[in-house]
């Protein structure tokens, strides 16, 4: 009985599978193309999942014994999660009538591969996490290769695909030498046991875990499949790609590293730090030679991801905070830029060269202005959001007297400036080329929305900096 | 005489993970090849997993395992599925041939 009076603390999760499953047979029983209703109703799905989180249970409630948890962290990171996945699928609907991809499958997709990163945010369990991870993981495989008569596209999905399940992998093999050095699966349990004698095992287990986990990040070392992956892949998916599971899997990281292994920080402390450089540096540098756009957002993405890991690394409240703080801004900034990049058609075909740009401040000054504003956000130039996110990983790092982790996050973040004023560089300066055709009305309104964000986020901070500093407390007990 | 004990299947576990590696990585010649690869990885973890399970008395790991099972067909059914719209695409499947994008 206790199973079915808790049940209502997974109904976001109960309700999207739901509504996949009737989108699924609405689509297939239409006689018409159901594209474009299937895809409304899956983003007032999404919004609908969004809501449930907000009004259903913030305490902690652990069900289906102990597998699944539900606490304010994970309120936080679905939240995040679901608000890019629906704005993420709002631009793809218009990608898919510009394209006239008459396939509804993809809303059904993106409503499954969301529901595979609300059960990783909410796993309690090794078991429960690698489900979770792997719904997403195969639905993403599955996106990337949609454009399935496009050579890119299906090449992108069959690269993401391989390296994707040598992830999974690693990540299993770190798994099962866990369980066998603890005895126990759930992350109740092993933070009890581990709290006594770690034994070397564990630690081996570990840091193939840790492996694994930075592969799905895309954080460095293990980001060579980003920018392959995020050029082949058609625009809307790359975004999509580049936002949602990105919350969720570092939301994952975080509740893992902070829980259950919370008393081994002294091992992956060292193995977070090394790989939040690398990212950090890579990001910088990787992306200054780049032609493509979406190339150049791929590393610019690796590049985030280390800056968020400089939060984890600093293993505190207010790491972690300032971790969440800049996982939620991150998807108003991509989001917008993404939302650019989609505009980017040249009379009714995609283009996605940054020299495609060139003079776009007089043949669509709107569109050149928002994409300053994010570029300028994503380089950290205040007072726009993108400074505030990173302020705070740093103001971490260095309160926990991480001088060094700081300093070459200033750096890189110096080198990066480099890359994303270069593309603002180009929109002002050179000759203009084609003009751009008029960007699809969803697409507007997501862009006024996010540069909006973006740029007024210093008027009203508290509520954000609020509930991430009141999510992240909750890893923290005691 | 010799007695099996959970060494030994450990033993075998990582030789079978690592040859998976070794598979994908140093393999120049069939995407087919890394398929199968990708699932000896897996069914190594596999092994593990009911070693220990046997070793510590415990059901649990035998329980993932089967988990392990079920998600290790569905990625290698929507691989096949994968593998057959690139090749359609490329009209090939050899490894040095997947280099649409290089940077």
């Amino acid at each position: 009985m206790t199973v079915i009076a808790n049940l209502g603390a997974a109904a976001p999760e109960l309700f999207l599978a739901g509504a996949g499953i009737v989108l699924l047979m609405l689509g297939v029983f239409r006689k018409t193309d159901a594209t474009a209703q299937v895809g409304w109703l899956a983003v007032a799905a999404l919004v609908a999942a969004a809501g449930l989180v907000l009004t259903g249970s913030k305490g902690p409630v652990t069900l289906f014994n102990g597998l699944f948890i539900t606490d304010g962290f994970a309120v936080f990171a679905k939240l995040a999660t679901l608000g890019a996945s629906a704005l993420t699928l709002i631009l793809s609907l218009s990608w898919l009538a510009q394209e006239q991809v008459k396939k509804f499958e993809y809303s059904v997709i993106v409503i499954f591969a969301t529901l595979g990163m609300l059960m990783m945010i909410s796993a309690n369990n090794l078991m429960s996490l690698y489900l979770g991870l792997e719904l997403q993981g195969l639905a993403a495989y599955v996106l990337a290769a949609f454009k399935r008569d496009n050579l890119k596209s299906t090449e992108s999905g069959l690269k993401y695909f391989i390296l994707g399940s040598v992830a999974s992998g690693l990540l299993l093999y770190g798994m099962s030498l866990v369980y066998g050095f603890t005895g126990t699966t759930s992350f109740d349990k092993l933070a009890e046991v581990l709290s006594h004698h770690p034994s070397t095992g564990v630690m081996v287990g570990l840091v193939f875990m840790l492996s694994g986990m930075a592969f799905k990040v895309s954080a460095a070392p293990f980001h060579m499949w980003t920018p392959d992956v995020y050029e082949g892949a058609p625009t809307p998916v790359t975004a999509f790609f580049a936002i949602a599971p990105k919350v969720a899997a570092i939301a994952l990281f975080i509740r893992l590293l902070a829980g259950p292994f919370s008393d081994l920080v002294g091992a992956w402390q060292q193995v977070v730090w090394l790989i939040s450089i690398l990212s950090m540096a890579i990001g910088a540098f990787g992306a200054i030679n780049q032609t493509n756009i979406k190339r150049l957002l791929a590393y610019s993405s690796i590049g985030h991801m280390g800056y968020v890991l400089v939060g984890l690394t600093v293993a505190s409240p207010e790491g972690v905070r300032g971790a969440l703080v800049y996982l939620a801004l991150y998807v108003f900034m991509n989001v917008g830029a993404f939302a650019v990049v989609l505009s980017m058609r040249q009379k009714g075909r995609a283009v996605e060269g940054i020299s495609d740009l060139a003079g776009l401040s007089r043949t669509s000054p709107g569109l050149a202005a928002a994409l300053t504003i994010f570029m300028f956000s994503m380089a950290g130039i205040p007072p726009l959001a993108g400074f505030f996110s990173k302020l705070y990983v740093f103001m971490a790092a260095v309160k926990a007297g991480m001088f060094g982790l700081a300093i070459i996050g200033v750096l890189t973040s110096v080198v990066s400036a480099f890359y994303y004023i270069r593309v603002i560089k180009i929109m002002y300066f050179d000759e203009p080329v084609d003009s751009f055709d008029r960007p699809a009305t969803a697409n507007t309104v997501i862009l006024w929305g996010t540069s909006a964000v973006t740029l007024l986020f210093w008027l009203w901070p508290a509520a954000l900096i609020n509930s991430a500093q009141t999510a992240a407390q909750v890893l923290f007990p005691g | 005489m010799l007695t099996i004990g959970l060494s030994h299947y450990l033993s075998v576990s990582a030789i079978l993970f690592v040859l998976g590696v070794i598979g994908i990585f140093m393999n120049r010649k069939n995407v087919v090849i890394i398929l199968m690869s990708i699932e000896l990885m897996l069914l190594s973890v596999n092994v593990n997993m009911v070693a220990f399970s046997t070793f510590l008395h415990d059901l649990v790991g035998q329980v993932f395992s089967l988990f392990i099972l079920t998600v290790a067909a569905a990625e290698a059914a929507i691989g096949l599925a994968i593998l057959v719209v690139f090749f359609r695409n490329r009209g090939s499947i050899a490894v040095e041939d997947i280099n649409q994008m290089k940077g």
